[in-house]
């Protein structure tokens, strides 16, 4: 047996605490969801293997909508966000010079100092029936009565693309910041317009930004639990919700841990079919 | 080559706010030559450059190609294209994909993009090279793709600006051959714009020598270097021995400098500038222009005694950095590596001469630029 000296043992000891963390804290506790969800209980204390949970999933029509309209209405996050933070983006990385620079990275990491928590009430103080846009369309007369802007669609949508915003940004400053400014000149120079610059030029030389930015958008909002349940409220059928109540409310561990595997399953497939689309790989964008 | 002329330029100013970048500049360029803006960095020469592009507006003045005013037109719509500093290759596309982005632009036929692309990579010396990734190319490649990327789309005129400046020594002292015998192959009007006299010395039909915004001296490259009209352009353009003075005497043409440390010298005026006794003047030598003996020299203009100081070997680019003896100021010569000169050592004594007219005097401007 070789034994570890010097280098090795070094490298080892240092990756430690990250081999724990993975094991520990990731891969144990999902090999366990996984087997919760595929067992049935059939008396106290005794259970045997099944796919209830799962058949469960399929035959009740809410859980299936539920998932179906939490995965549309991510990638519709996630597309409005890049739409929005490109030209933020842009600005940050090819305009801005010096000082505003800073400022303005700065004005977008600022709503994180918050919590989420708290940035959402944020939200719903302006928004509810009795908040500041209610009774500012009332004084300036555009309404009559007052107007209930939460728990409805547009709403949480807007809730989660503010909150995916920052993540969106960063990896497009740093891919857009890499572009040489002469290379959207001989996009011009050689007869190119605008568009053709941005669509031949600037959108694939920022791949790597934008799906590594769309990667993360898309998993956060997914996953998300609190916006949707505080700006949608009972009618916003977030799948994390399902997840929630089947595991605190139903006590039902076995079905919220087939729900846990199946988003999981979903968010894999959603990337890995991303990265195929855009012809990028995993480590070029992620791992940049 | 015909006179019909490609280019013109008059009276180009520009100024960002309170600075003036370029000050009424005009030439002309005839179709088919290769025109080099040689200057310092910061001179004006990119600001020039760039307006020919169409990416800045001159300030006022016109610019015309083949008669037409280029005023107010874009760069995407101009006859003119660029090979960038940077080359600014697209990375994310193969060699071939560079080269038909302009083709594409215009909207032909495939089958045409696809002859004219491998016909491009003909011509630039790099068939079958279409499908590789940018960064598979060396540098020499990517300079060749950069310039077949402009020349598919047979611009009236094709801009260089220092494209060579990334490239090592070797590569470079190739890559000017290689971008005179482009320029002949295809015709195309080039304007090359660097701060390295050598790079537009050897490519240049002619030679435009700029300094603070405005064009000091046109001309050919044999022009400029032996009969240079202001100090800046002696200065500049190759390598000179300078001496500041004031006038003594003058008679004819011949005007006689007295040096600042002492030596009396003498220069014809080339360029009528009306010197008359004390005015300050700036004199010009070059090295290779100035006799070296071992023996004193007879009845010559000027004449001194020196110490080898130094000898500067580089091959046949030699110099001997010499000591003068009365007056202690140092005089660049070259040094001739022939059986006579082959054996000097420092501190030997020589003797330095040469003729009033291999030399040149001028009103002594504060513009100091240094070769």
């Amino acid at each position: 047996m070789r034994t570890l000296t010097g280098k090795r043992l070094a490298l080892f000891l240092l990756l430690t605490p990250l081999l724990l963390y993975l094991f520990l804290l990731i891969l144990l506790p999902h090999l366990e969801i996984l087997n919760i969800s595929l067992r049935e209980r059939v008396s106290y204390g005794v259970y045997k293997f099944s796919l209830a949970s799962y058949q469960e999933f399929f035959s009740e029509p809410l859980y299936w909508l539920t998932f179906l309209r939490t995965a549309v209405m991510s990638v519709l996050t996630t597309g409005i966000t890049l739409v929005i933070a490109f030209p933020v983006a842009w600005y940050i990385a090819k305009v801005a010079r010096g000082r505003s620079k800073s400022v303005l990275f700065l004005a977008c990491l600022i709503p994180f100092w918050v919590s989420e928590l708290v940035r959402t009430y944020g939200w719903m103080i302006l928004l509810r029936e009795t908040g500041i846009v209610s009774n500012l369309l009332q004084f300036i007369g555009v309404v009559d009565g007052p107007v209930e802007l939460l728990y409805n669609d547009v709403t949480v949508m807007v809730g989660l693309v503010y909150t995916s915003m920052l993540f969106m940004v960063v990896p497009l400053v740093s891919t857009l910041e890499g572009l040489d400014d002469s290379m959207v000149e001989a996009a011009y120079d050689l007869g190119g317009n605008g568009w053709n610059a941005l669509k031949e030029v600037v959108i694939p030389y920022a791949m790597p930004g934008i799906v590594s930015g769309c990667i993360v958008v898309f998993m956060l909002t997914l996953g998300n639990y609190l916006t949707p349940t505080l700006l949608g409220g009972k009618d916003s059928l977030w799948f994390t919700e399902q997840i929630f109540t089947q595991f605190i409310t139903r006590f039902n561990w076995e079905q919220g841990s087939a729900f846990g595997i199946l988003l999981l399953t979903l968010s894999s497939l959603m990337v890995w079919l991303g990265l195929k689309l855009s012809r990028q790989s995993f480590s070029e964008t992620v791992g940049r | 080559m015909t006179s019909e002329i490609d280019l013109s330029c008059r009276n180009i100013n520009k100024t960002f706010d309170d600075f003036i970048a370029v000050r009424d500049v005009s030439f002309e360029i005839p179709r088919g030559s290769f025109f080099s803006i040689l200057g310092p960095s910061g001179c004006g020469k990119t600001t020039l450059l760039r307006m020919l592009a169409g990416f800045l507006e001159p300030s006022s003045g016109d610019i015309t190609i083949k008669g037409r005013s280029m005023l107010g037109i874009p760069p995407n719509k101009r006859p003119v294209n660029m090979v960038f500093q940077h080359l600014a290759l697209f990375p994310m596309m193969t060699v071939a994909e560079n080269i038909a982005y302009g083709l594409r632009r215009r909207k032909e036929k495939p089958a045409e993009i696809k002859r004219k692309v491998a016909d491009a990579l003909e011509r630039v010396g790099l068939p079958g090279v279409g499908d590789r990734a940018i960064s598979q190319l060396s540098g020499g490649q990517k300079q060749r793709i950069a310039i077949a990327r402009c020349l598919v789309l047979e611009p009236d005129v094709l801009l260089l600006d220092e494209p060579l400046g990334a490239l090592d020594l070797k590569l470079r002292e190739h890559m000017k051959v290689e971008l005179k015998k482009l320029q002949q192959a295809f015709g195309t009007t080039f304007i090359y714009i660097t701060h390295d006299q050598s790079e537009a010395m050897v490519m240049s039909d002619n030679v435009a020598v700029m300094n603070s915004g405005r064009f000091e001296q046109v001309g050919s490259p044999q022009d400029l270097y032996y009969n240079p009209s202001t100090a800046f352009v002696a200065g500049f353009v190759g390598e000179s021995n300078r001496f500041s003075g004031t006038v003594v005497s003058r008679a004819g043409n011949i005007v006689e400098v007295k040096t600042e440390c002492g030596q009396h010298l003498h220069a014809s005026e080339r360029v009528d500038l009306n010197l008359a006794s004390g005015q300050k003047v700036e004199l010009f030598v070059r090295p290779e222009m100035i006799h070296l003996s071992r023996e004193p020299q007879q009845s010559t203009d000027n004449s001194m005694t020196g110490q080898v100081e130094n000898i500067l070997f580089d091959g046949g680019n030699s110099r001997l950095l010499i000591r003068e003896t009365s007056s202690g100021s140092e005089i660049q010569v070259v040094h001739p590596q022939t059986s006579e000169f082959s054996d000097i050592n420092k501190g030997d004594t020589l003797f330095l001469s040469w003729k009033a007219d291999q030399s040149h005097v001028f009103l002594d401007t504060n513009e100091r630029g240094e070769a």
